[in-house]
């Protein structure tokens, strides 16, 4: 807290010293949120891991109804978001803020795009009787347990998508404060942290996609 | 003018700082408490002080309930059969104490409410890292608050707050709201944590190393891991119930093919580290006021300071040993009993390290130190028994009677819930800027030792005579044990009263505490009392550690000199 005399620039709270402060206040701030998100999806992997080793054959059978075709084309959706993320956090250490504006809407993009053929998957399920739980009466699968397999898909993918949604509306508001001109290579702490959560709910994806879509 | 060789926290090399006193003064005209006045202000507020006050109010109201229904279920248990309430409702009163004792009184108890007010102070920080993520989870508090009082004006909860499958899945009471109460609660406490954490690296005035950090800090801080760690996998535990009861997923119902140890395993994951979220706390006040009271050097730092996280790790390892008689293999309880025993270690230390600091002290009976005897006392009794639990060949009689009823009181209330008040007391004069009555203090904390004690200590023996626990009739045998617990449990009632009573007196007619009145080295007590918005109305510089109190109070008052005034 040396330089306490200088004067503050606006985006600085009140209670930081200076710009670099806030920025890592914020940044260990997030990483140590991620590290809560990876316990949260960690009971569901928990959960997976367990009834994967009670029912293998189950896994095996039951994965065989997942597309895998519109599973690998998500993950590369959400790979190429999570770069058009990164690109936005450039633009903005380079004072591009078209650059900035247009990753940001690049990225938005590209997570409806994932929603969507989510959606699709979803809706495919349910016309074969594929739901949650005590509502599964799917009859293609020859197995006792086989609604708990898609109890644990669902409840994975559900929470994910949850999270993708949540992305959408941050990123959004992220492209709105750009808009305005909020940011610059001084002051980007928001979109960084934001781009942080972002990789993460990437990342969450790229797990999903072989535990799910690729058992052999 | 004097200079100060000092690490700010902010680029972490040493400096050279011209520093000067600012001696705090003992009238001080702008308070937090007079700076903005009216319900809106405080509503918005992102003031940690004021937060931390709103938790105080809250905290202090569900204590009020879990109270006046822990008293209703002691007065059921006045004789054997029925006294006046039906077996239901003694089913539903017990599920709402525990579970409002447990996520609502003595999580947010210590870090929320206390660690608020005084975790920037000691820092000697403006606020805590992110103030409105700190309103924030103030109101996310509130709305969870709010689901589990829709499940009591909706057929309650009977389940235990424990929600064990497969009973939480079929019961006809409110489960579901419970659960998203506890999992909007959950995120309260994840942001609390995550905003601790943050600060503690971050927001550290010039001089505050490591070595230098107060214990409280040291213990709310490896608090904030274990928020951080475990209360996501409860987060997911209940959302899985919740699935549960509105699609039967069956990952937990056996008539679904589910696995209902999996759900005690998953519960109690999370479940006994949260009983050291709610037990690090209390060390932490307890190693500041022993200190402040002693006037003398802690003794082993970072003994203590690093046995906090040495708990909060071995804590993560032996959930397990509440499952000895759930069918886990003979393999995993053999290892979970031996962990069990591995974390009474550092406990252990630290118990002894802070006898060792009484030694030769100057030692002064004021009220926060008197709480710290009992605590001392109490604490000691609840971790012994917690040991024999977690002794095999023991549990397997003393599982579920009234002897754990006892042992998890004898922690919970008396190591956090006492040490919680020992807190109250140290730092009400800093937050009001009002004495108490130190009189009627010690009548209060004699009450709450004598009613404790004669509403616990019986529990243990007709726990281990075979009484169960959970259970709304017994027979003839227990009568004596019952009738002297419930009667302990109405002089505790009383000793809260008369604490309520006074306190709120000081509001009014209290003497003018003054800002140091315990003669502290505490950071916090260098400014006034109260505090002004911005906690110093300088940047403090520290030279000396918090517990030295070999040097002179004028080393512990320095700040940067030349500063301007506006910040
Ligand atoms: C420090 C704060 C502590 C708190 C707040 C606490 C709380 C609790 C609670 C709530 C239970 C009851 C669980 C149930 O519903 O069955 C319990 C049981 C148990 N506790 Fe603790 N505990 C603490 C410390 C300890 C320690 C230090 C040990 C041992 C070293 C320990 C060993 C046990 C064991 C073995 C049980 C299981 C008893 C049984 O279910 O048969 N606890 N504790
Ligand atoms: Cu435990």
């Amino acid at each position: 807290m040396a330089n306490h005399s200088t004067s503050h620039p606006t985006h600085v709270h009140h209670h930081f010293v200076d710009s670099d402060q806030q920025f890592d206040t914020a940044k260990l701030g997030m990483w140590v949120f991620l590290v809560n998100e990876i316990l949260f999806f960690g009971g569901l992997f928990c959960a997976y891991i367990i009834y994967r080793a009670w029912y293998p054959e189950l896994f095996q059978m039951a994965a065989l109804e997942l597309n895998t075709f519109w599973g690998a084309v998500n993950t590369v959706v959400l790979i190429g978001s999570s770069l058009t993320v990164a690109m936005a956090i450039r633009s903005a250490q380079k004072d591009q803020m078209k650059g900035l504006k247009i990753n940001l809407l690049i990225t938005i993009g590209l997570a409806l795009v994932f929603m969507v053929i989510k959606g699709f998957e979803y809706a495919h399920k349910f016309e074969l009787g594929i739901f949650p739980g005590e509502y599964y009466t799917y009859e293609g699968i020859d197995h006792p347990q086989a609604a708990i397999f898609f109890s644990i898909y669902y409840m994975l993918t559900g929470v994910h998508a949850v999270h993708v949604l949540i992305g959408i509306g941050l990123i959004y508001w992220i492209y709105l404060r750009a808009k305005k001109g909020e940011f610059s290579s001084e002051y980007y702490t928001p979109v960084e942290i934001t781009g942080l959560y972002w990789h993460l709910v990437d990342l969450i994806w790229i797990f999903l996609f072989p535990l799910l879509y690729l058992i052999e | 003018m004097l200079t100060a060789e000092v690490k700010p926290a902010s680029t972490g090399t040493k400096k050279t700082l011209k520093v000067k006193r600012y001696k705090p003064s003992e009238d001080p005209k702008n308070t937090y408490l007079t700076d903005e006045k009216g319900l809106w202000a405080w509503m918005t507020t992102v003031d940690h002080k004021k937060i931390g006050l709103m938790y105080l109010g809250s905290v202090t109201f569900f204590f009020l309930v879990g109270g006046i229904l822990a008293l209703l279920l002691r007065t059921e248990l006045l004789t054997p059969a029925k006294t006046f309430i039906e077996a239901d409702t003694y089913n539903q009163f017990f599920t709402l104490h525990g579970a409002i004792m447990v996520f609502f009184v003595l999580i947010p108890s210590i870090p929320a409410a206390l660690g608020n007010f005084v975790l920037p102070m000691q820092l000697g920080a403006k606020d805590v890292a992110f103030p409105r993520l700190n309103l924030a989870s103030f109101y996310i508090y509130v709305i969870g608050a709010i689901f589990t009082f829709i499940a009591l004006a909706n057929n309650g909860l009977d389940t235990g707050w424990t929600f064990y499958t497969p009973y939480s899945t079929q019961s006809s009471s409110s489960v579901i709201w419970v659960t998203i109460g506890v999992f909007i609660l959950g995120f309260s406490s994840i942001l609390t944590g995550t905003n601790f954490i943050a600060t503690i690296h971050k927001l550290r005035a010039p001089g505050i190393t490591w070595g230098k950090l107060p214990l409280n800090l040291w213990a709310l801080y490896a608090t904030s891991i274990i928020q951080v760690l475990a209360t996501p996998v409860l987060a997911i535990t209940v959302l899985l119930l919740t699935m549960e009861r509105a699609l039967g997923i069956g990952i937990f119902d056996p008539a679904l093919g589910g696995d209902p140890v999996l759900f005690q395993h998953f519960f109690w994951f999370y479940s006994h580290p949260a009983v050291y979220i709610m037990a690090v706390p209390a060390f932490g006040i307890i190693s500041e006021v022993i200190t402040t009271f002693s006037k003398k050097h802690i003794f082993g730092y970072w003994a203590i300071a690093l046995s906090s996280l040495a708990i909060a790790f071995i804590g993560f390892l032996v959930w397990g040993h509440h499952m000895f008689t759930s069918g886990q293999s003979a393999v995993a309880t053999t290892v979970f009993s031996f962990l069990t025993f591995l974390v009474g270690i550092p406990t252990g230390i630290k118990v002894l390290n802070w006898v060792a600091t009484l030694y030769k002290g100057s030692i002064e009976m004021k009220t926060p130190m008197i709480y710290v005897f009992s605590f001392l006392f109490i604490f000691s009794i609840g971790g012994f028994t917690g040991i024999m639990l977690g002794t095999l060949s023991a549990d397997i009689h003393l599982h579920d009677t009234y002897y754990v009823v006892a042992h998890f009181h004898y922690v919970m209330m008396g190591g956090t819930l006492i040490s919680f008040l020992a807190g109250l007391h140290y730092w009400w004069p800093k937050m009001t800027g009002k004495m108490y009555n130190e009189f009627q203090a010690k009548v209060g904390a004699a009450l709450i030792f004598i009613g404790f004690n004669t509403t616990f200590l019986p529990q243990f023996i007709m726990g281990s005579q075979g009484m169960p626990r959970r259970y709304y009739n017994y027979i003839d045998q227990f009568t004596i044990f019952h009738q002297t617990s419930t009667i302990g449990s109405y002089i505790l009632g009383v000793g809260f009263l008369l604490i309520a009573y006074y306190l709120a007196k000081s509001l009014k007619s209290g003497e003018k505490a003054g800002s140091n009145p315990w003669g502290s080295r505490g950071l916090e007590w260098q400014t006034t009392s109260p505090p002004d918005f911005h906690n110093f109305d300088h940047t403090p510089v520290v030279i000396n550690g918090p517990y030295d109190y070999h040097r002179p109070m004028e080393e512990f008052q320095l700040g940067l000199a030349n500063e301007d005034k506006d910040h």
